[in-house]
């Protein structure tokens, strides 16, 4: 494609590359820096932030990773946000399904209040979340995440499936209803298989969203067992806040799962967020 | 998953996309559903239990909570009508929240949008390697804020981060751009932006490779430069994903409040305090309830009216959009 005969589109080209690996830098160079910084002891830290240990110290990380604070949280983070897509996926794919293959009176309004769900975010509803949770005994207990975050996920997953459901030709709930199966059957072997990536979109929507929530876990978990990642992070960094290398190490090896994850379920996530916009 | 229109009409089976009502209903007559009633509410009552209980009462509760002063415990009981909200407008802490929170919906949309719109525009040229690099500017969206936050924190840590280096290059004190009230709120923004212009740039790249190749070419054979033809084509066929992206990083940043409580926690003296940090502040802290419950409601009121006023008067050209979608009438 690049012809030597067009110097000029060579040096546009170029220009362009630069351009990508400067903001590509700017991306990669912190978290290098905390990959790296991770292998160091805070002494080479000071004198040398960017280059490569020496000694490699591999300490702060083996001492995380064999010490099972990081496992229970990551274990933590794993329950509740898989407990979290079942729970909104499940009960937004029966909405979407009413929503988008049933008239009824009032259809509209409910369309339009998911929608407006939309905007309500958690700092809104975090005070009387809390008061609520606490009424209903659910602090300290995985279900007082899981439960509002399935809640406050249900707008986002009913839309884009509503959307997708509606692409299904009605032949082939006739079909499907000439060989005796009723809406329970239509929805359960007939329309559920073939939404399947759909069904994928939203889930990965929903566990990147349970992943790095901060403030629901941060008011319902007092009790450190339950903590998940991002909390665990945090009081990392308030517990070692001397110990620079120590946190990185933390850092890195919490993002490692977010990474990993993107790395397999890229398609799904950009696909999502692209489509839940174009709609 | 952008065919909505295509949907067969109303009168065949289920499918029926006109408004509803009893006429939409009878049609389906030629078919005895003795379970459709039945169907209709075990498929409906998980969703709406979960979203009633979990989402709408509590916004319910902190609008009647926001007239009491009410430290959170037993029930509210000394009313005190609309104090909490005056209260709040009188607040220097509270206006400067307002403000500060304009300084970054105008930092967004004049640095953080544009730029993502520019590197999707270079993304979607020939370039080799570009799968690559679409990879990495995408890669901080799935980061937590929290995880990007203590990052950053290290990244500038005075003594140990790359603060250092930065420093010696520009020969001024990089790390202390958090501990400056005159800086803070720039800094915290830029981190926001180093997590988030990916997601932004990944829509509108999606946007501008769902534009036909033909339009592009069109405008190029009649004489149109690269810059008209962006200009005059490809922007006004991104609009309806730019008022989108607008959309989302205002109400995105009503609601700041991860990022800013691990990096700064609002300081220092409130310079980079945000209304979410300010509610968690009264709620959380120091049991005011009542007070931080106004201040939710202020939050809520500002979204919702930002978002009706916007939709109204923005997005209504845009014909589709999840966003958007009220009905199936449009």
């Amino acid at each position: 494609m690049t012809s030597p005969a067009n110097p000029a589109l060579r040096a546009r080209r170029l220009v362009l590359h630069l351009i990508c690996v400067a903001v590509g830098a700017l991306i990669v160079v912190p978290v290098w820096f905390g990959v790296i910084g991770g292998f160091k002891d805070n002494g080479q830290l000071s004198t040398n932030p960017l280059g490569l240990p020496d000694p490699w110290v591999p300490g702060n990380y083996t001492d995380i990773v064999t010490s099972g604070v990081f496992w229970r949280h990551l274990g933590n983070s794993l329950l509740i946000a898989v407990s979290s897509t079942l729970i909104v996926v499940g009960a937004g794919a029966m909405a979407a399904f009413v929503f988008a293959r049933f008239a009824f009176r009032g259809r509209e309004f409910l369309v339009t209040l998911f929608a407006v769900g939309l905007m309500f975010p958690f700092a809104v509803a975090i005070l009387p979340l809390f008061v609520l949770l606490r009424g209903m005994g659910l602090l300290d207990n995985p279900l007082g995440v899981i439960l509002p975050q399935a809640a406050f996920g249900l707008p986002i997953t009913i839309i884009i499936l509503r959307q997708f459901f509606r692409t299904i030709p009605g032949e082939v709930e006739e079909a499907a209803t000439l060989d005796g199966c009723g809406p329970f059957g239509f929805f359960w072997r007939v329309l559920l298989p073939m939404a399947r990536p759909a069904l994928a979109t939203v889930s990965v929507l929903a566990i990147v969203a349970s992943w790095n929530n901060f403030m629901l876990p941060l008011v319902v978990f007092t009790d450190q067992g339950w903590w998940t990642l991002p909390l665990g992070v945090q009081a990392f960094q308030g517990q070692y806040s001397d110990d620079t290398a120590r946190v990185l190490a933390y850092v890195v090896l919490s993002m490692v799962p977010a990474l990993g994850f993107y790395a397999v379920a890229e398609r799904q996530l950009i696909g999502g967020l692209a489509g839940s916009v174009k709609g | 998953m952008t065919r909505p229109s295509t949907v067969p009409d109303a009168g065949r089976g289920d499918v029926v996309t006109g408004p509803p009502g009893p006429d939409a209903a009878r049609q389906r007559g030629h078919r005895p559903r003795p379970g459709r009633r039945r169907a209709l509410a075990v498929f409906l009552t998980p969703s709406l239990t979960l979203f009633l209980l979990l989402v709408v009462a509590p916004i319910a509760v902190a609008s009647y909570a926001s007239l009491y002063k009410w430290n959170g415990f037993g029930l509210p009981e000394n009313h005190v009508g609309l104090d909490n909200y005056t209260r709040a407008l009188a607040d220097p802490v509270f206006r400067g929240d307002l403000w500060r929170g304009f300084v970054l919906i105008v930092l967004s949309l004049t640095i953080q949008l544009p730029a993502a719109l520019g590197l999707a525009m270079l993304l979607n040229q020939p370039l080799k390697g570009r799968g690559l690099y679409r990879l990495v500017f995408f890669a901080p969206y799935v980061l937590s804020e929290v995880t990007t936050a203590v990052l950053f924190t290290l990244v500038f840590s005075p003594n140990r981060g790359l603060g250092e280096v930065i420093s010696r290059w520009l020969g001024a004190e990089a790390g202390a751009v958090f501990a400056d009230p005159d800086t803070v709120l720039f800094a915290v923004f830029l981190v926001v932006s180093w997590k988030y212009f990916g997601l932004y740039m990944i829509l509108f790249l999606a946007a501008r490779q769902g534009i036909p190749r033909e339009l592009h070419e069109a405008a190029v054979t009649d004489g149109a430069g690269a810059w008209q033809a962006f200009r005059h084509v490809t922007l006004p066929l991104l609009g309806p994903t730019i008022r989108i992206a607008v959309f989302l990083s205002v109400i995105g940043t009503i609601q700041l409040f991860d990022m800013v409580w691990v990096l700064t926690g609002g300081g220092p003296i409130h310079a980079s305090e945000t209304m979410a940090v300010t509610m968690f502040q009264y709620g959380f802290r120091r049991f005011e309830v009542g007070y931080a419950s106004a201040i939710s409601i202020v939050m809520f009121v500002l979204s919702l009216a930002f978002a009706l006023v916007y939709q109204r008067v923005v997005l209504r050209r845009d014909t589709e959009g999840a966003l958007t979608v009220q009905g199936d009438q449009r």
